[in-house]
């Protein structure tokens, strides 16, 4: 029988490469793309470019139309709004720094998509994600692994995909370098030049989150105090949204040597500074567990760990969890360490799960 | 192949082939530019008058009242921002309501930002507005009332006579902007007491990219587009022949018999919403009695209505949710919002609207279908699940 897949398109060239592999595969495709979000919504001219202007769906679209597969636009406004954005602005007001594409991933495009796909008799959902999906023949578990192009995995963003989900999921992309993908893409006629390649967050595309909280959301920060470990006032802060774990720059603090946010009490609403090796820490605490590769974890297990995307994985050892809880201890402490970041662990090139940071 | 109903006829209509045959000649041999003075030109420019004095005659006004544009959005922008540019010394006010449509709500926004003064009328549960609010709001500098005459998602009819009466009495130019109406319903210019009215082809079954602007004698507004100079002036390029034809045509035969089609209509829509307004936790939004025949409008509390269109798609049946925006997706409606449904549930609304080419049989097509969509869309719910537990326990608690 032939596949039937629904693919997510933004109208670059990684999704649009994804289609036509799915295609040259025999699949039944049809493309499918998110509007999140208006542009008006979130502070920004509507003529800017972010994942869900109004002219990123007629991207998509064109491109859809040239493949000549079906295309459709889903509006999770809400959604996004309730299962994204207030959880990530949630976040940094409990002093965590999030990471919101995790929330998206997990909540809209693996979940509200792949229920659309289901409603119109689709079986399977595909993105352009770097990444490969797997089935472990003996324990019979869907396997999350690194793209073939160890440079792009996106592994990270996607350790909340549950096994439902995974067995429902697609990555045409997960066994090609970049290079091969704008190589197809450029034999294909697929570029387009107009695209960047990836975004920070889309519905910040400045990076200025606390300004989006503030101004888009409407919150008001307070001031506080900067401490030092032991409690002396240094200095005053702008609130508590304006900073993240190992942040330097901008504390507008005269000392000696570099001083680092190590910590935020939300309580007394202070941000607490100190040198760099106060950022390092031993080990960490990780909720929200998923586990991927294994059922559960009963015995102490030796894993690779990556507490932030742009880092490398660091070798540790995973404990039992206990309350939906897991102590992580690390071979050598790490740097910077930040609650509400997402901790993914894997087994070489296999995720065996992640969670977040607590 | 599968059936399909159709029954989103308030977002465009099939072309009627009366229409059709009219519009032939203008296709194929007879090429003319109605400003030419050659027998082709000649011929082009008879078929123009004679569609206008169609429109006219249905509309209750006299054919040099009636100016062919490319559709409602342009009929509507023309007599708003004409209507603004010839009493700008006058005044910066403009009153309207809550449920317009985006071709007036938009412009309306757009002058806004100029430094215009919109009040927008609220509405009541049903998208009625309130005659003694409409006269509180007047002020000297009122330059424009606008008012649609049948709203297109909830049907409601507006009291347009009395809202032109009040305009009237107080000197203050009334727009109304009836693209659900003509055709469907009895429109009557003068009875109405309107100075402006726009109107749309493809909504009676005329062709898309067709629609007139009527402006009562004596007014005139300054062009919206300049030009060649046709339309007496102050609709400039050239005339889309075989579109004004094929509207003259569609419009004289959806008014022919329109009593006996209304009431049919309404008989067929009465039945519609009583069958499905008989699933638990549904009800019928706009006016119960004043209302387009057509028009059946629903929502259905915890049905999210993008998957709703998409399983009635799958069913062969062509309905709409919330209001079609440019993007083929679906934002939540203001209308919906203005009658004062909650944003969850007003995500979960349906439009049926029907024509004179819908049959009874369809009728029984949307009943047998709806119901188990709406149950399969509520059993993946999870609001319907807090719902019903919510129920469950406070029955127990009894």
């Amino acid at each position: 029988m032939t596949q039937s897949v629904m693919i997510a398109m933004s109208g670059g060239v990684d999704s649009s490469v994804a289609a036509v592999l799915l295609l040259e595969q025999g699949c039944r495709v049809v493309g499918a793309t998110l509007k999140l979000f208006s542009n008006d919504d979130i502070g920004l001219d509507p003529s800017s470019r972010t994942c869900c202007s109004l002219s990123d769906v007629e991207d998509a679209r064109s491109v859809a139309y040239r493949l000549n597969i079906d295309h459709f636009v889903f509006n999770f406004g809400d959604e996004f709004n309730r299962d994204v954005i207030a959880r990530f602005a949630e976040a940094y007001l409990q002093g965590r720094t999030p990471n919101p594409c995790i929330d998206c991933n997990r909540f809209i495009k693996f979940d509200k998509l792949l229920e659309r796909a289901r409603l119109l008799g689709v079986d399977h959902i595909a993105t352009g994600h770097y990444a490969q999906v797997a089935r472990d023949e003996n324990t019979g578990r869907w396997l999350l692994k690194k793209s073939a192009d160890a440079s792009k995995d996106q592994t990270y963003v996607l350790a909340a995909l549950t096994q439902e989900q995974l067995s429902r999921t697609l990555f045409p992309l997960g066994g090609l370098t970049k290079g091969a993908v704008r190589a197809i893409a450029a034999e294909r006629g697929l570029i387009n030049a107009k695209k960047p390649d990836s975004q920070d967050i889309c519905f910040v595309p400045d990076g200025d989150y606390a300004a989006f909280i503030e101004n888009v959301l409407g919150y008001k920060s307070v001031p506080g105090n900067f401490t030092d470990s032991a409690g002396r006032v240094l200095g005053t802060h702008k609130g508590i949204i304006h900073y993240t774990i190992g942040q330097r720059r901008g504390l507008g603090l005269a000392a000696d040597r570099p001083k680092y946010v190590i910590g935020k009490d939300l309580a007394a609403n202070t941000v607490v500074v100190g040198d760099e090796e106060e950022l390092y820490s031993p080990a960490m605490t990780v909720g929200d567990l998923n586990l991927i590769a294994v059922e559960s974890i009963p015995a102490p297990m030796r894993a690779t760990v990556k507490t932030r995307y742009s880092q490398k994985e660091t070798p540790a050892t995973l404990y039992p969890p206990e309350n939906g809880r897991m102590t992580v201890v690390f071979d050598r402490p790490q740097r910077a360490v930040t609650s509400g970041q997402a901790a993914v662990f894997y087994d070489g090139d296999t995720v065996l799960g992640g969670g977040t940071i607590v | 192949m599968s059936k399909i109903v159709y029954a989103d006829n308030a977002a465009t209509t099939f072309l009627s082939k009366h229409a059709l045959e009219a519009m032939m000649p203008f296709l194929t041999d007879q090429p003319g530019n109605a400003s030419t003075v050659y027998a082709y030109g000649r011929a082009a420019k008879r078929a123009v008058e004679d569609a206008r004095s169609k429109v006219a005659a249905a509309i209750g006004a006299k054919p040099e009242e009636v100016y062919f544009t490319s559709g409602g959005t342009e009929s509507d922008n023309w007599a708003i921002k004409g209507v603004v540019e010839l009493r700008k010394n006058k005044g910066k006010h403009i009153i309207s309501t809550e449920i317009e449509h985006h071709a007036v709500q938009h412009t309306l926004q757009y002058l806004e930002k100029q430094g215009y003064e919109v009040t927008y009328l609220k509405v009541d549960q049903y998208g009625n507005i309130s005659l003694d609010d409409l006269r509180a709001a007047i002020r000297p500098d009122t330059i424009l009332i606008t008012v649609m005459t049948a709203n297109n998602e909830i049907g409601t009819i507006l009291p347009i006579a009395e809202i032109g009466a009040i305009a009237q009495e107080k000197g203050i130019l009334f727009h109304t902007d009836a693209v659900q109406a003509v055709g469907h319903i009895p429109v009557n210019v003068s009875e109405m007491n309107v100075d402006l009215l726009s109107l749309s082809g493809h909504k009676f079954k005329g062709p898309k990219g067709t629609g007139a602007l009527y402006m009562k004698k004596g007014l005139r507004l300054p062009a919206l587009l300049q030009g060649g100079g046709q339309e007496r002036g102050v609709r400039s390029g050239t005339e889309n022949v075989p579109g004004i034809v094929g509207l003259g045509a569609a419009l004289e035969e959806a008014t022919a018999n329109l009593g006996e089609s209304m009431k049919r209509l309404a008989a067929m829509r009465e039945k519609l919403v009583k069958g499905l307004t008989a699933i638990p936790y549904t009800r019928l939004t706009g006016d119960p009695v004043h209302r387009l025949p057509g028009i059946a409008s629903f929502v259905f509390e915890c049905v999210e209505g993008e998957s709703m269109v998409l399983l009635l798609d799958q069913n062969g049946i062509c309905g709409s949710s919330g209001s079609a925006c440019s993007s083929g997706s679906l934002d939540p409606s203001h209308v919906l919002m203005a009658i004062g449904l909650p944003h969850e549930i007003a995500h979960g609304s349906l439009r049926l609207s029907l024509n004179e080419d819908n049959t009874e049989e369809d009728i029984d097509y949307l009943l047998e279908k709806i119901p188990p969509v709406i149950e399969r869309l509520r059993a993946m719910s999870p609001l319907w699940e807090d719902k019903m537990a919510g129920i469950a326990a406070a029955a127990a608690a009894k």
